[in-house]
C-alpha cells in the first residue's frame, strides 16, 4: 500500500489513472490476483456491508445491556420527518447507529478499518447509493479509494484505538469515507486527499475511553459523527476548500497526537467517559467469569 | 499489506481482538489438539477476564473450538452448539503473570486420549500468538503450517526433522528451540511454507527420543 497521498497523486499525474485504480493495481501486485478478481473481492466487502445493514435487529441488546434499539429510534424519527438534518443525513445517521449496534450485539459486520468504527463507511456509501443514485460499480471504486486512504493512515499513523486513540478508529474511518465521497463527487487525487485531511483535522486527538472497556459507549454513537463529518468534509473539499496543512502532514500530526495521548485515553477503559462515576458503576455491575 | 487488511475482515462483532481473535485462538487450539474437542477448561487472563464477558470472548472461544470461522453467525449461540455436540467446557479466571493482557490458557481433551495445554494471546486486529504449549514456551501466529515437536534434549533431533522436511521439499520459514533444562524436556517449533504430510508426522512421532508431535495445518484435519 502507498505511504503518502503525494505518491498516489504523482502516479495519477504521470499515468492518468484514477486514485482507486492505483490502489487496486497495488493489490493485484501484492496479492498476485487479476484486476477482475481484486474488484470482485472489494465488491464482496461492499455486499457484506449491505447485508449487515439489512440484518439489523431492533430487538437485540448487547451482553452488557448498554446498547441496542437506538437505530430504530432514528429510523422512526426519519420516517416521521422529525429530523432537522433532513431525510438524507437522517438515513446516514440511522445506518451508522444501526451498524454500531449490530457490532455490539455480535452480528456479522465488516471491520473498516476496525470493528468499533464499522458503521462509518457503510452509513455513508449505502446511503449515497440508496439516496443519490450512484451505481454499484461507483460504490466499489469509492471503497477502493477509502482503502487506499486507510493504508496511508495505517502506515503514517495508526488504525488502532489502543495505539492512537479514537482518532485512529472513528477518525480514520471518517477520513477514509470523506475521500471516497470526494471521488464520487468527481474529485481527483488532490481533492480526495484534502477531503480526508479536513475530516481528520476535525477528529484529531479524539479519546478512546470506552465505558467498562467495551466497544459500546461511546463507540456506537461516534459512528454518526464519523459519517456526517465525512460528508461535510467532502463537500468542503469539492467546493474548493483546501487544508492549509498538506494532507500527508495532517496524518503525521495524527501519529504524533496518538503518541502524546496518555494511556488512560487509549482503549484502557481508565480515563474519560469510562472514569465517570456512572461509567465506573456500569463497569462494576458487569458480570465476569 | 493490502486493501483487505483495511476493509475487512468480515467478522462477528464486537471486537477484532476480543471476539475475532478469540475465535482464531479456538480454531488453532482445536487444530493443535488434532481431534475434535471433547472437554475444554478455559482460563481467561487480564483484559480477556475483565471485559471478555461483554465482548463475547467466552462464546467466541467455544465457537473457535467447534471449528466455526470468525464470520460465522452461530458464534453468539456457540454454547448451545457445544451442548448439542456433546462438548464439555468450563470457563474461569486466572492470573498468568507477566503475559499479554489478552491471554487465555486452554486445557483440551479429545478423542483417543489426546490432550494439550495451550496459552495464547490475541495481539490486535484479530492476529494471535501461541505463547506456550504443554508448559514449554512457543511463539507462532498460526498463519503458517506449524510443526511442534516435544523431544528429549539430546543431539540429533533437529537434523532428523530438518532432513525429513528437506526430503519432502518443505521450506522452513522460522525455527525455535526451547528446553526446560539441560538434558530435560525440549521443544522444536517450525513454521513452514508448505503443508507437512500425515505420514511424515507419523514417522517423526515414532523416533527414539521424540515424545509428542503436534501439527497445525492450514486445512482442518480434525473434522
Amino acid at each position: 500500500m502507498y505511504q503518502s497521498f503525494q505518491e498516489i497523486i504523482e502516479i495519477e499525474k504521470n499515468t492518468g489513472k484514477p486514485f482507486w485504480e492505483i490502489v487496486r493495481d497495488n493489490d493485484c501486485r501484492e496479492m498476485e490476483i487479476s484486476e477482475e478478481e481484486a474488484f470482485l473481492r472489494m465488491q464482496k466487502m461492499y455486499e457484506a456491508m449491505q447485508n449487515a445493514d439489512t440484518a439489523y435487529d431492533p430487538n437485540l441488546s448487547s451482553t452488557s445491556g448498554l446498547v441496542g434499539g437506538d437505530g430504530e429510534k432514528v429510523a422512526v424519527a426519519r420516517r416521521n420527518e422529525a429530523l432537522l438534518c433532513g431525510p438524507f443525513l437522517g438515513l446516514v445517521m440511522e445506518k451508522a447507529i444501526k451498524m454500531g449496534e449490530s457490532n455490539a450485539c455480535m452480528k456479522r459486520i465488516v471491520a473498516a478499518p476496525t470493528a468499533g468504527s464499522c458503521g462509518v463507511l457503510p452509513a455513508v456509501f449505502l446511503s449515497l447509493e440508496q439516496g443519490k443514485g450512484y451505481s454499484r460499480e461507483q460504490m466499489v471504486k469509492a471503497l477502493y479509494v477509502s482503502a487506499g486512504i486507510g493504508g496511508i493512515i495505517a502506515q503514517r499513523a495508526s488504525v488502532s484505538g489502543a495505539a492512537g486513540g479514537c482518532q485512529a478508529e472513528i477518525g480514520a474511518a471518517s477520513a477514509m469515507a470523506a475521500g471516497g465521497v470526494a471521488f464520487l463527487l468527481g474529485g481527483d487525487g488532490e481533492i480526495i486527499s484534502h477531503a480526508a485531511a479536513l475530516a481528520m483535522k476535525n477528529l484529531l486527538g479524539l479519546a478512546c475511553d470506552p465505558v467498562a472497556g467495551l466497544v459500546e459507549v461511546p463507540c456506537v454513537k461516534r459512528n454518526v459523527i464519523g459519517a456526517v463529518n465525512a460528508l461535510t468534509s467532502a463537500d468542503l473539499a469539492n467546493a474548493g476548500i483546501r487544508s492549509k496543512i498538506p494532507p500527508d502532514e495532517v496524518f503525521d500530526a495524527m501519529r504524533s497526537v496518538g503518541r502524546i495521548l496518555p494511556e488512560d485515553l487509549k482503549e484502557t477503559g481508565k480515563g474519560g467517559l469510562a472514569a465517570t462515576p456512572t461509567g465506573i458503576a456500569f463497569r462494576d455491575n458487569l458480570k465476569s467469569f | 499489506m493490502n486493501s483487505f487488511d483495511i476493509i475487512g475482515p468480515v467478522m462477528v462483532g464486537p471486537s477484532s481482538s476480543h471476539t475475532a481473535g478469540a475465535v482464531k485462538i479456538g480454531n488453532i487450539s482445536r487444530k493443535l489438539l488434532g481431534t475434535s474437542v471433547q472437554k475444554a477448561d478455559i482460563f481467561f487472563h487480564g483484559s480477556f477476564l475483565a471485559t471478555g464477558k461483554g465482548h463475547g470472548t467466552d462464546r467466541a472461544l467455544i465457537a473457535g473450538l467447534l471449528g466455526f470461522p470468525v464470520d460465522d453467525s452461530r458464534i453468539p449461540d456457540s454454547f448451545r452448539y457445544a451442548d448439542e455436540s456433546g462438548m464439555e467446557y468450563s470457563l474461569s479466571g486466572i492470573d498468568l503473570g507477566d503475559v499479554h493482557p489478552n491471554s487465555v490458557k486452554l486445557l483440551l481433551f479429545g478423542a483417543d486420549g489426546h490432550k494439550i495445554e495451550i496459552i495464547a494471546a490475541s495481539v490486535g486486529g484479530g492476529a494471535i500468538r501461541v505463547t506456550e504449549i504443554d508448559g514449554l514456551p512457543a511463539n507462532f501466529s498460526g498463519d503458517y503450517p506449524t510443526l511442534v515437536v516435544n523431544n528429549l534434549d539430546q543431539p540429533g533431533h533437529v537434523t532428523e526433522i530438518t532432513s525429513m522436511l528437506s526430503h519432502k521439499s518443505i521450506n522452513i520459514a522460522t525455527m525455535q528451540l526451547y528446553r526446560s533444562s539441560k538434558g530435560g524436556n525440549a521443544v522444536i517449533i517450525l513454521e513452514c511454507d508448505q503443508e507437512v504430510p500425515d505420514n511424515a508426522i507419523k514417522w517423526l512421532a515414532h523416533l527414539e527420543g521424540i515424545l509428542k508431535v503436534t501439527y497445525l495445518g492450514l486445512e482442518d484435519r480434525s473434522k
